[in-house]
């Protein structure tokens, strides 16, 4: 038998041969792949997420604007619901049947084990009235949560709102840290403000059983952290302006928009139709919310930095100061109101200076002026000449912030157009057009597309003589004042003099005899409004009327625009209105004499249309 | 006469501290298996007896107890007794294997445990060290150098008769057990084709679950044809043999789903479904051995300390005191623990191998490879479904597995081991 004793090896062999594989297969599993552990953690480890308290939001003289209120959602766990009685189920909560299981389906698709909200933004009230039933309807829980209520009902574009996060906002990395169903500002400063609006959430790690019961805190507490509240923000906006203002624009389309030219706030930012911002919050706020997105009027568009409109007459502004600046013009300078090419709308004295041209608003005046601007003779091709005049005409607008984001406080903020030669080569073919072919420009029409925004801010910069702060709503996140974004000067290339030599003449527009502007006059307060108005074609309809000034003209505190849409003639209907607001807001109130156009301005635009463009 | 005096001198002490370490790392991991955070903080001067008996550590320190006291009762004993009663004992056994199924009551889907007061027993646990006495008895009485096709055909028999009685009492687990017994066969000059085949027949099942069947039947054609044509000059002689095996092998493709459909069980099938597939049903079947693999897993190079194991502790590894006892290891040890666990069996084996091939007598060593066969056997499988690399079959890991009844089980199958060695001075003696 001596030859089988050499077995002993084999089954030797054997024994450490699956020894090997063992440890080299935990080897692998416990050292190697790290995905067991990770597999460990979410089996054990149970975050519990605390929503911090969201910040709130003042106005310019600290009345709160926006604050938090506590609502409740009803959630639910499929898998937890007994035997459900949907028919009584939505007796109680006043829904129709076909929703509420329709609901039920949505939170069973969700998860079957996890809770889902079923109805949201219950208030206390509501609450109350179905609380002591839900002990009959197992699976259901009541959860509470703070939401956004407001002490105003203006401003709502402004504001913005708060909803819960959508599925395709959670995909982007820069919401990952949100849970599905969780709040967040969807527009407006509620939006653009979010990260400090939302504050730090607080973290729990808390270690669950296989049955999901706690057993105490992960580590002893060591990962946790406590929620952080969001910082409250302080706006620019004067809240009792901003009501005058809305009251005076009920029942048209346009903007208002009112800058403090010397650090760039905006003090008001109308746009009409308003809404209240009530309306998107609380329980029925997606229904309002489809209301408000079907509605004809679109009251959700933010028109003042949405809407982009050709500027119209108030654009003529920065052709001269472009032209005086460029030196191809003094103030001195006369035109022949000729109306060869384009015309005027009324007869009126010869502009023998700038300050004429603006006062009378004369067409021909500016055309000769940006002419004079683009056609230097950089080529003795005229076509080239107008292509490079025009580009360099260009640049020199854009430096008034025209044509790009200003790059305000807030999303949604369009660019607007200041069209360059490669638009008018790709629309006509290069050196297929000529100066005439882009003349609108001049007189602010055209293809040019400015936003209400863009246009106060070249008040703005007007009335600073030359420089502007990026027009914002905040002027302190916090204790910590305005994002330093907006404590850069900008400068738009126009030296001062050539501010002070159109000045005069934007004075006498109103404060003139016969000036388009005299309906804004404030004169009779020692006041005097340096202003520009604009009456826009329109291809839709009546004109867009238009109003642009600031004041005091000589130590401005105010500049603002206003843009009626369909409102025809800009000096009767956008010319009061600006200037009532700017009184209200230098004087805190308004002349007797005045209070008829308090009556008179709110309401449809129709009653305006009395006469052709000027 | 023997008293356990003599022992001292000729007793194998290696074993003894191999067997005392097993045992007492083994509680330490079912103390931290079982352990609770909301237990009272000393639990052993604050609870009475009774109500420590509640905890899976305590009375795992009775049944150790116990096991030390079974120790002194088998070195006291004549080991020529073993020798003498084994098939008396057999012979016992199987009637109580017989009888179990119909005085027992049912616990967890099998009525094989036997109720003797306070203490539960089960009858397959034993069987495993009478069948391997009455074997090694068998082998000895024989003449191995010409043993006849009716001494195997006997040999088979007693191997296989308590198995199939195991199977019938719904124990399928333990009765796989008993296939360890080839290992002690083979030494003892069982041919190694009946390995060479289970094992060529194991591999054959497993591709028949794994690859498709055709491309199976066709690659084993293929390569039949190649070994004939190579061997083309005594084709007509190799033939047979070959058409043979081949229709072998294509009925075991194809009687492989028969197998697995007709005759295993529901469980049974869906347990090597998991092996196959493992996320084939994480949280039905599957979330025993996924879990148990996230358990070992976690553990990652040293573990997460004693006592500090999260998956266990908070019970997401099922059976994690008996069956699932290495997840705790895995754990709370990680890797070092783990590797330090099969290094200790593997010299626990190599030990037991070597006290066998020093047994002068056939019924020594063929019992000792018996014990270590069946050791190894669980030692395998155990760990192997605990790592998801065998199906999932509730068989303990010796001497580590909480149960009064495992443990005293391998306590005798090993003592009596280390008894007969003691003696084999006598027996030279004695001859």
């Amino acid at each position: 038998m001596q030859y089988l004793e050499g077995r002993k090896y084999i089954v030797q062999a054997i024994f450490l041969a699956v020894a090997l594989v063992f440890a080299t297969r935990l080897f692998y599993i416990q050292v190697l792949d790290g995905s067991y552990k990770l597999a460990a953690d979410r089996n054990t480890l149970q975050r519990i997420v605390q929503p911090p308290y969201r910040g709130l939001i003042y106005d310019r003289k600290g009345q709160i604007l926006v604050q938090n209120t506590p609502v409740y959602d009803l959630m639910v766990v499929p898998r937890e619901v007994k035997q459900l009685d949907t028919l009584r189920f939505s007796e109680l909560l006043q829904l129709p049947l076909a929703d509420v299981r329709e609901a039920l389906q949505t939170a069973r698709n969700f998860s079957r084990v996890k809770a889902s909200p079923l109805v949201q933004n219950l208030s206390t009230r509501e609450l109350a009235a179905i609380q002591d039933n839900l002990i009959d309807f197992p699976g259901f829980s009541v959860k509470a949560r703070m939401a956004r209520s407001y002490s105003t009902h203006n401003m709502a574009h402004a504001l913005g709102y708060v909803g819960s996060i959508t599925p395709k906002l959670l995909e982007r990395p820069q919401y990952s840290k949100y849970q599905p169903g969780e709040f967040l500002g969807i527009t407006g400063l509620e939006s653009f403000y979010e990260k400090q609006l939302m504050g730090r959430r607080g973290v729990q790690y808390r270690m669950v059983n296989v049955r999901g019961i706690e057993k105490g805190a992960f580590r002893g507490g060591e990962y946790d952290t406590l929620s952080v509240a969001g910082q409250d923000l302080h706006l620019s906006l004067d809240s009792d302006l901003q009501a005058y203002a809305e009251k005076l624009m009920a029942g048209k389309r346009g903007s208002v928009v009112a800058l403090d030219p010397k650090t760039g706030e905006i003090l008001v930012f109308v746009s009409a139709p308003m809404f209240d911002p009530e309306m998107l919050s609380g329980n029925g706020m997606g229904n309002r919310y489809m209301e408000l997105l079907n509605n004809p009027e679109q009251p959700l568009f933010n028109r003042p930095l949405m809407a982009t409109y050709p500027p119209g007459s108030t654009f003529k502004l920065i052709n001269e100061l472009v032209a005086l600046q460029a030196g191809v013009v003094t103030p001195q300078t006369g035109f022949p109101c000729n109306w060869k090419l384009v015309r005027c709308t009324h007869r009126h004295e010869n502009p023998t200076n700038v300050g004429i041209a603006i006062k009378q608003s004369c067409n021909p005046y500016f055309y000769q002026v940006m002419r004079a601007t683009v056609l230097r003779g950089r080529s003795s091709n005229r076509f080239e000449d107008a292509r490079l005049g025009l580009g360099e005409w260009r640049r020199k607008v854009m430096d008034f912030g025209l044509g790009e984001k200003l790059g305000v406080d807030m999303g949604q903020e369009k660019k607007g157009l200041i069209p360059s030669p490669e638009f008018y080569d790709k629309r006509n073919g290069h050196h297929r057009w000529t100066f005439r072919t882009v003349y609108s420009l001049s007189i602010g029409q055209g293809e040019i597309g400015i936003t209400g925004l863009q246009m106060a801010n070249v008040m703005a910069t007007i009335a600073n003589r030359g420089w502007y702060y990026t027009p914002h709503f905040v002027r302190s996140v916090g204790q910590s004042g305005p994002l330093p974004e907006y404590k850069i000067q900008h400068t738009v290339g126009v030296d001062p003099i050539h501010f002070e030599e159109i000045i005069p003449g934007m004075q006498s527009v109103v404060d003139g005899r016969g000036g388009t502007g005299s309906n804004a006059s404030l004169l009779d307060m020692g006041i005097s409004v340096a202003g520009k108005t604009g009456t826009v074609q329109n291809p839709h309809g009546e004109d867009h009327a238009t109003f642009a000034a600031f004041a005091p003209a000589q130590d401005p505190k105010i500049a603002i625009v206003v843009f009626i849409e369909n409102g025809g003639f800009g000096g009767s209907s956008a010319a009061p209105l600006a200037s009532l607001v700017m009184e209200k807001y230098l004087r805190g109130q308004v002349a007797p004499w005045r209070h008829h156009w308090e009556e008179w301005l709110p309401g449809s635009a129709d009653r305006f249309i009395v006469r052709r463009r000027h | 006469m023997n008293t356990p005096a003599r022992y001292n001198r000729s007793i194998d002490w290696v074993t003894v501290l191999l067997y005392l370490l097993l045992v007492g790392v083994g509680w330490l991991n079912v103390y931290a298996a079982s352990y609770s955070p909301d237990a009272p903080a000393n639990p052993l001067s604050t609870l009475s007896f009774g109500q420590l008996m509640d905890f899976n550590w305590f009375k795992q320190i009775v049944w150790i107890g116990t096991a030390l006291i079974l120790i002194m009762v088998l070195l006291v004993i004549d080991p020529k007794a073993y020798d003498t009663f084994a098939f008396g004992l057999y012979g016992v056994m199987i009637v109580l294997l017989i009888v179990t199924p119909f005085i027992a009551r049912p616990i967890a889907g099998s009525r094989s445990w036997l109720e003797l007061g306070p203490v539960r027993l089960q009858p397959a646990e034993f069987a495993k060290f009478i069948t391997a006495l009455a074997a090694s008895r068998y082998l000895a009485s024989i003449n191995l150098r010409q043993q006849s096709f009716r001494d195997q055909l006997v040999l088979a028999g007693l191997t296989l008769l308590p198995p199939l009685l195991i199977i019938a009492a719904n124990e399928t687990g333990q009765a796989l057990v008993f296939g360890a017994f080839l290992l002690a066969y083979f030494r003892e000059g069982m041919s190694p084709l009946i390995l060479l085949l289970l094992a060529a027949g194991g591999v054959i099942l497993l591709l028949a679950l794994l690859v498709p069947k055709l491309w199976l039947v066709a690659a084993f054609t293929v390569i039949l044809l190649i070994v004939l044509f190579a061997n083309r000059r005594a084709l007509l002689h190799h033939l047979p043999l070959a058409i043979g095996t081949w229709v072998v092998v294509i009925g075991m493709v194809f009687g492989v789903d028969f197998f697995f459909n007709s005759v295993l069980q529901d469980h049974q099938r869906k347990r090597i479904e998991i092996l196959l597939n493992p996320s084939s049903d994480p949280l039905g079947v599957g979330w025993n051995v996924t879990q148990s693999k996230i358990a070992i897993g976690s553990g990652g190079l040293a573990g997460k300390g004693f006592l500090q194991g999260t998956q266990t502790k908070f019970d997401f590894v099922p059976e994690q005191s008996t069956d699932f006892i290495f997840c705790t290891v895995g754990e709370e040890w990680g890797w070092v623990g783990t590797l330090a666990t099969i290094v200790l069996f593997m010299v626990l084996l190599m030990r037991v191998v070597y006290v066998a091939e020093r047994q002068k007598s056939v019924f020594g060593r063929t019992y000792g490879y018996c014990v270590a066969s069946i050791i190894f056997f669980h030692f395998c499988v155990n760990i192997g479904m605990t790592i998801g690399l065998a199906p999932v079959v509730g068989i303990p890991l010796p001497f580590f597995s909480y149960g009064g009844s495992s443990l005293w089980s391998f306590t005798t199958l090993l003592f009596i081991l280390l008894a007969i060695d003691a003696a084999r001075k006598q027996d030279l003696e004695r001859y």
